[in-house]
């Protein structure tokens, strides 16, 4: 079906990031939205890629679809995606990919549907532009779809415009376009955070039911910790455009190496912490536009000293567990 | 739906009314047709004679109220010059009015629609900036000169085409139309086209707006993220929500070009209503006045309604109740 050449070794992974740099060349200067991303996934697997607004999380996922639009670009590094690198493709070649072996999932369900365009037109036109098939088996894939997701009465919910649907309703269906072609990869930008919680609850079950049922390799993008800690086995924190630390969920949220994602941690409110304030991290995000040079993080990070002017190396401090960071923490530190 | 479209009758019926009366009025200050239309050798017992059989020496009132019993009987009156009804002289007229206002329309959404869309996609490419400079010359450029240049280069310095009137006609429906025959279609070129340059200038700008706009849409980047191609998303996916307000702006539009094809049709010297109105206006033949302002109130409403109509078909959360 697609140019991509099949699963080189099993076990390896379906999705790897390396050295990933998105810049934006604008006007006021260089946005180096992205710069230097990597993190693996693999199949069945999900990686929960998190950080604040504008840390490159988005920016990140839009490249691996390669979605950036001008004056974004990406500027170096590889996505391979079975050993395969996506940032090399031609336009035609990736066209053919997206919706097919890689899908995506966006943050508002109220603005990811065509208002003027039924389901129905909007699921079909998805099979068919990956697959030779008849309309009637596109329709029945895309009932099955819906039916997958969980939505009552497709065959009714088929014939309906998407603003008769609830947000969640709506996101159901994205993840139901998403899973039409059963692709090896899905980027999800923070689908849940536009939902109430209880239907985000549903949403996350579906999905990780799904990707241990279909072996489909997931990037949730999040900037909700405790949403990643429910559903991500890895975990990749961004900062200012960089991953600061990476590793499995539970030992990155048990015992952070990186002081941002100590913060990050403090910042979630906690039972076992009830009646004190909620620990913050002090200041802000740098602009894009100007990043001091070594850590970005220094000016909030309170064991910053001289030497963090330099650029710290994105070492592994100890097996599967990377940081950004010359002085991580070395031990568990109760958060 | 059928709740919505008997409260639009009503108040099409309420806007009948009202603006029946405002004409009335209107035409009755613009000044006294009897100094121009009664000889001025005529004599006193003549004139009282003519001034009574036209109806003129009655109360303002009720002469109101004659013409408004007579409208509602569909007799509009009679034009005091041809001395024919009114309203058949309107209608006479109308086919030619007609077909130039549609084929004005038609081509501004021939030629707009797709110099619109180009311009979108490609906003900063050279070709893109001269359709916009175009419009830009389309929008300043007045009517009434275009008119006389057209003739300048087609029919008098290159001869191609024929400057006035209908040329050749065929009759439908008891109605003569020109665009169905060779000649007529070449008498008819030119002043649709010098009629719908505004228009084309209208549809690049709206199209070109829309594109821009919708593109950077979520849902376009989730088509994109299907993996749909690029002319799908453009054709289906982008193009049906520019619609929207294209059908919106040149339907309503359309009321005006009838409306004011007044200027088109003096320099083409195209026979509609436009031109038959000035001529009315010139000998203040009150009763063609009245019933072409009624005929011209009358079509607004029934285009605003077909908008509406229109519109709910193109936007499915737009649905058409009883409800304001």
């Amino acid at each position: 079906m697609s140019a991509v050449p099949a699963s080189a070794a099993p076990g390896a992974p379906t999705l790897e990031v390396r050295n990933l740099r998105t810049h934006f060349l604008t006007r006021a200067g260089v946005v180096k939205a992205v710069d230097d991303v990597s993190f693996t996934v693999r199949s069945g697997k999900v990686l929960g890629l998190v950080g604040e607004s504008g840390s490159g999380k988005s920016v990140t996922g839009f490249s691996i679809l390669g979605l950036v639009d001008p004056p974004g670009r990406i500027v170096g590094g590889q996505i391979l995606f079975k050993g395969q690198d996506l940032a090399t493709l031609s336009e035609e070649a990736m066209r053919k990919l997206r919706g097919n072996r890689i899908a995506m999932i966006f943050q508002d369900p109220m603005m990811t549907l065509n208002p003027v365009l039924r389901i129905d037109t909007q699921m079909i036109e998805t099979v068919l532009a990956h697959a030779r098939v008849s309309r009637e088996e596109a329709r029945q894939r895309a009932r099955d779809a819906l039916g997958q997701v969980g939505i009552a009465s497709p065959d009714e919910r088929l014939r309906s415009y998407p603003h008769q649907f609830s947000g969640g309703m709506r996101q159901r269906v994205a993840i139901a376009i998403a899973l039409l072609h059963k692709p090896d990869v899905i980027v999800a930008d923070e689908p849940t955070t536009a939902l109430d919680v209880t239907i985000q609850g549903q949403i996350l079950a579906e999905a990780q039911k799904l990707c241990a049922q279909t072996g489909t390799a997931l990037v949730w993008i999040t900037h909700d910790l405790s949403v990643v800690a429910g559903l991500a086995d890895d975990i990749a924190v961004m900062y200012a455009g960089k991953v600061v630390e990476n590793g499995p969920v539970e030992q990155v949220l048990d015992a952070p190496l990186h002081p941002y994602t100590l913060g990050l941690i403090g910042s979630v409110p906690s039972r076992n912490r009830r009646g004190e304030p909620l620990r913050q991290i002090p200041g802000m995000t740098p602009s894009m536009l100007n990043l001091p040079a070594g850590c970005a993080f220094r000016a909030r990070c309170p064991r910053a000293e001289a030497r963090c002017a330099e650029p710290p190396p994105f070492a592994e401090y100890r097996p599967g567990r990377f940081a950004r960071c010359i002085h991580p923490h070395e031990e568990a530190v109760a958060a | 739906m059928t709740v919505f479209l008997l409260r639009r009758l009503l108040q099409a019926a309420g806007v009948v009314l009202v603006m029946s009366l405002l004409v009335f009025l209107g035409v009755y200050a613009i000044g006294d047709p009897i100094e121009i239309l009664i000889s001025p050798e005529a004599d006193q017992i003549e004139r009282e004679r003519a001034i009574k059989a036209l109806g003129l020496d009655l109360p303002l009132w009720q002469q109101y109220l004659v013409f408004l019993g007579n409208a509602l009987r569909g007799d509009l009156g009679r034009s005091f010059v041809f001395n024919e009804p009114a309203l058949r002289l309107i209608l006479d007229r109308m086919p030619a009015t007609l077909e130039l206002a549609i084929g004005a329309t038609l081509a501004a959404l021939i030629i707009g629609l797709p110099l619109g869309l180009y311009a979108g996609l490609r906003p900063s490419s050279p070709v893109s900036k001269g359709i916009l400079a175009g419009s830009i010359l389309g929008f300043s450029l007045p009517t009434f000169w275009v008119g006389l240049m057209l003739i300048m280069v087609f029919a008098v310095q290159l001869g191609w085409l024929p400057s006035t009137g209908r040329g050749e006609t065929v009759t439908i429906l008891g109605m003569r139309w020109s665009f169905l025959t060779r000649d007529g279609l070449a008498h008819m070129l030119m002043p649709a086209l010098n009629l719908s340059l505004f228009k084309i200038s209208l549809v690049i700008r709206l199209t070109r707006a829309g594109v821009r706009e919708t593109m950077l849409m979520d849902y376009v980047k989730f088509a994109r993220a299907k993996g749909l191609s690029p002319a799908r998303i453009t054709f289906i996916h982008v193009f049906k929500n520019i619609l929207i307000p294209v059908v919106t702006v040149v339907g309503l539009e359309f009321g005006g070009t009838i409306a004011f094809s007044v200027v088109t049709e003096s320099v083409f010297a195209w026979p509609g209503m436009g031109k038959l109105i000035i001529d009315s206006i010139n000998v203040l033949d009150r009763p063609v006045m009245v019933a072409y302002l009624m005929i011209i109130v009358l079509m607004f409403i029934t285009i605003n309604l077909l908008v509406d109509i229109t519109y709910s078909l193109l936007d499915p959360r737009v649905r058409l109740e009883g409800k304001s």
